[in-house]
């Protein structure tokens, strides 16, 4: 989208700057939340093995110069029209570079790369993948920046040497876009927020500083790392490029981003995100909640110098991905939306269940020794009722993390904010709503990542007052509310959860 | 038997050829093949590949069935597949009228509403998708009338209902108000199906100009209408949406 409908973009402006996994994009915001210009551009996957996937990190800060000066152009402003400048960015992605020369000492290793998969094991040494959970809320997983960091550190020549002498600086993706827009090697602020922090796995979570402990488990050097400040403060100012001048206000991670633009600001309020795979996250309050049903536990935001707001984190890995995989593996769908089509033109599943463990069960299961499964089958049942069950199994999994964070919390689910393409799915919606026996509520801007970020750095700089103004810029765009009755609901949870069963033990030698 | 046309059983036995076996061949092949001199084989070629129903090669110039084809016997629009384009256009219209925004398709005798989107004021709201609107009196139905012929002759043999007093029933009077909505390119409807009720709607069109749907707003008389007219401000922010829509689904500018 890169045109408006006029008859709106009155000054002044926030800017946002969303530095993804497959893209970098800006997007401009007006005082009321609207959307005023967008500019994106795509970056490189490189797969220098399978399992291993990277970025150029100089070419994520040239497309990042660019999408900045192409929104600003689109909307037909100037610098002096933008009172901030917020970042969100995908989070654990780890860099590594010079503070001399400016240059990456390696590809930035993005999140998804499971190389540390074996140094994750052994850091785990005899108490498991648990070894740190209660320090930073995380299990030891091949996603986390700590071992990654600890990766380059033993396999880049010479580096450890130089981290140790002060010359080597690690930031996640917020780091590396703050540092180069106030500066770079020219006197660039080097800092990252506490919710990327908290994605490090060298975060202490309750006070919020880096943990000498951790740090000494991975060798990892203090002088590596950058200070951990608030998610919405001024940290310096841009220097250069189209927005020289303006202060850099904000820093979130993209799943944080998304519940501060859905004004999750309440204990208890909780926000879905469908895409490829499903993020939610839900609100738990000042305190940090341990989670002992597989949910993560992370630092929600935090606004300058008030308290810290935690939430608890549940990842669905298969959700749009599924549909894709019945479009271009089964050619059952010629589109995404078409899912929807075929699974309209039955009532219910014919008592058919898909389980899509395709690369094991997440939360709250863990079980990598699981694997996808299709129950119920007889001759009774359509090629419909299989769209159908794609999509209930996307409903279902929601309804396990929404359970687990019930128990880990003790906060029942009041409403959950959903964003995300697959919200344009209405039959997905109203199930959903149905299943968790709750309201499902979209909003009215899709854009929630950077209106998180956004939001963010406007309340930095006094653009917005306080969050009751944020709260009162949400519009509910739709709201799909329960139509099932209690008994088929858990009727089919319990067939659902008997499918989930059947995955398990499937794979029997994990080495 | 009705005396057919020659030129039209020489075209599709062509596209038969080319449906068939060996899939590129070149004018010598085809004119040999169906016993035409090359240079009508030639005229009936250029002509389908006019049409899009053939692709000549570019390199080899031999001929091969086209894209058009294809659409033909798959041109449906899949609904959900026009809701997923159209869902940041309707919610920014949403936005800008303050009115709620509905997304409306033929289905059999009426508007089947795909989409809707909230007025965005907090207020208690349902959502309707899924609920059918008459062609007859709503700003969408008359929109989808006046641009799609099968929707046009649905109305003119339905019964027409006369919902209010403002409500249009009579065939010539129809037919009037459809010859305005295709000249100026939107449709109202002022009270004509609920009391108090005030809407405007637009057409989207796919890439070959097909309407497909119409997207419009709805609200209170006295907020949509103006000393009895629909604001000017909404029929521009309505139009501007469908044609963003149009735009997505590929349609050029108009």
């Amino acid at each position: 989208m890169t045109e408006t409908t006029g008859t709106h973009a009155q000054g002044p402006f926030i800017a946002a700057i969303d530095q993804g996994t497959t893209s970098s994009r800006c997007i401009v915001f007006d005082r009321d939340g609207r959307i005023v210009s967008v500019d994106q551009k795509e970056h490189e996957q490189i797969f220098p093995k399978p399992g291993w996937v990277e970025h150029d990190a100089m070419e994520i800060w040239t497309n990042v110069q660019e999408v900045v000066a192409g929104a600003v152009e689109k909307a037909g402003i100037t610098a002096a029209d933008v009172k901030a400048i917020g970042i969100t960015n995908q989070r654990e992605t780890t860099l590594l570079w010079d503070k001399n020369t400016g240059q990456p000492v390696y590809n930035a290793i993005v999140w998804q790369d499971t190389r540390t998969d074996a140094l994750c094991k052994e850091l785990g040494r005899n108490v498991g993948q648990d070894r740190f959970r209660r320090e930073t809320g995380l299990p030891l997983a091949s996603y986390f920046s700590g071992p990654k960091v600890r990766w380059l550190l033993d396999n880049v020549e010479g580096l450890r040497e130089r981290a140790e002498a002060g010359d080597i600086l690690f930031g996640t993706m917020d780091s590396w876009v703050i540092w180069n827009l106030t500066g770079g090697t020219d006197g660039g602020v080097h800092v990252t927020d506490v919710t990327n922090a908290s994605r490090t796995m060298l975060m202490n979570l309750r006070s919020l500083d880096w943990d000498e402990r951790i740090l000494e488990s991975m060798e990892i050097p203090a002088a590596v790392l950058p200070e951990i400040r608030s998610s919405a403060e001024v940290y310096g100012s841009a220097k250069g490029g189209a927005l020289a001048g303006v202060p850099v206000a904000s820093a979130l991670g993209d799943q944080q981003a998304a519940l501060f633009g859905q004004t999750c600001f309440s204990e208890g309020e909780a926000k879905s995100t469908y895409g490829t795979g499903t993020f939610m996250l839900m609100n738990t309050g000042d305190e940090p909640v341990n989670s002992y049903n597989g949910l993560l536990t992370t630092v929600g935001y935090r606004i300058g110098d008030q308290k810290p707001v935690y939430a608890l984190e549940g990842s669905i890995a298969v959700t749009g991905s599924l549909v894709q995989w019945m479009r271009d593996q089964m050619g059952l769908i010629k589109s995404a939306a078409e899912i929807e089509t075929l699974a309209s033109s039955v009532e219910d599943n014919g008592g058919a269940y898909f389980v899509p463990a395709f690369s094991g069960l997440f939360a709250p299961y863990w079980r990598s020794d699981a694997r996808g499964v299709i129950a119920g089958l007889t001759r009774y049942v359509t090629k419909a009722h299989i769209a159908r069950a794609v999509l209930e199994a996307t409903a279902w999994q929601t309804r396990e993390i929404t359970d687990a964070m019930t128990k880990d919390s003790g906060v029942e689910l009041t409403a959950l904010k959903v964003d995300g393409g697959m919200t344009s799915n209405n039959l997905l919606m109203q199930t959903l709503s149905d299943f968790l026996d709750a309201p499902v509520v979209r909003p009215m801007v899709a854009e929630t990542t950077c209106l998180g970020a956004a939001y963010a750095a406007g309340l930095a700089v006094g653009f917005w007052p306080d969050t009751d103004a944020l709260r009162a810029n949400w519009r509910r765009a739709a709201e799909w509310t329960p139509r099932m009755d209690a008994d088929t609901r858990d009727r089919e949870y319990k067939s659902w959860l008997k499918a989930v069963e059947r995955t398990m033990g499937w794979i029997e030698d994990e080495e | 038997m009705a005396r057919t046309i020659q030129s039209l059983e020489r075209a599709a036995a062509m596209l038969r050829l080319l449906a068939g076996g060996e899939r590129r061949l070149g004018l010598s092949d085809v004119a040999s093949a169906l016993g035409l001199a090359k240079g009508t084989a030639h005229g009936i070629l250029r002509t389908l590949q006019q049409e899009g129903f053939v692709e000549q090669d570019p390199a080899s110039g031999r001929y091969q069935l086209g894209a058009e084809l294809l659409r033909l016997g798959n041109s449906y629009l899949d609904v959900h597949e026009l809701r997923a384009r159209a869902l940041v256009w309707a919610d920014d219209l949403a936005r800008s009228s303050g009115e709620s925004v509905y997304l409306g398709v033929l289905h059999q005798q009426g508007v089947l509403i795909i989409h809707h989107v909230f007025r965005p004021d907090d207020s208690r709201q349902v959502l309707e998708v899924g609920a059918m609107q008459p062609l007859h009196s709503t700003a969408l139905g008359k929109v989808l009338c006046a641009y799609d012929p099968v929707a046009h002759s649905e109305v003119a043999e339905s019964d027409r209902e006369a919902f209010t007093l403002s409500t249009v029933t009579t065939l010539p009077d129809l037919e009037g108000v459809l010859d305005l909505t295709r000249a100026r390119g939107w449709a109202a409807d002022v009270e004509e199906t609920w009391a108090g009720v005030a809407s405007v709607a637009a057409p989207i069109h796919d890439r070959r100009r097909m309407p497909v749907g119409a997207v419009g707003v709805m609200g209170a008389v006295e907020r949509v209408c103006e000393e009895g007219e629909v604001r000017a401000r909404l029929v521009a922010a309505v139009r501007d949406c469908a044609r963003a829509v149009s735009r997505d689904l590929g349609a050029g500018r108009f």
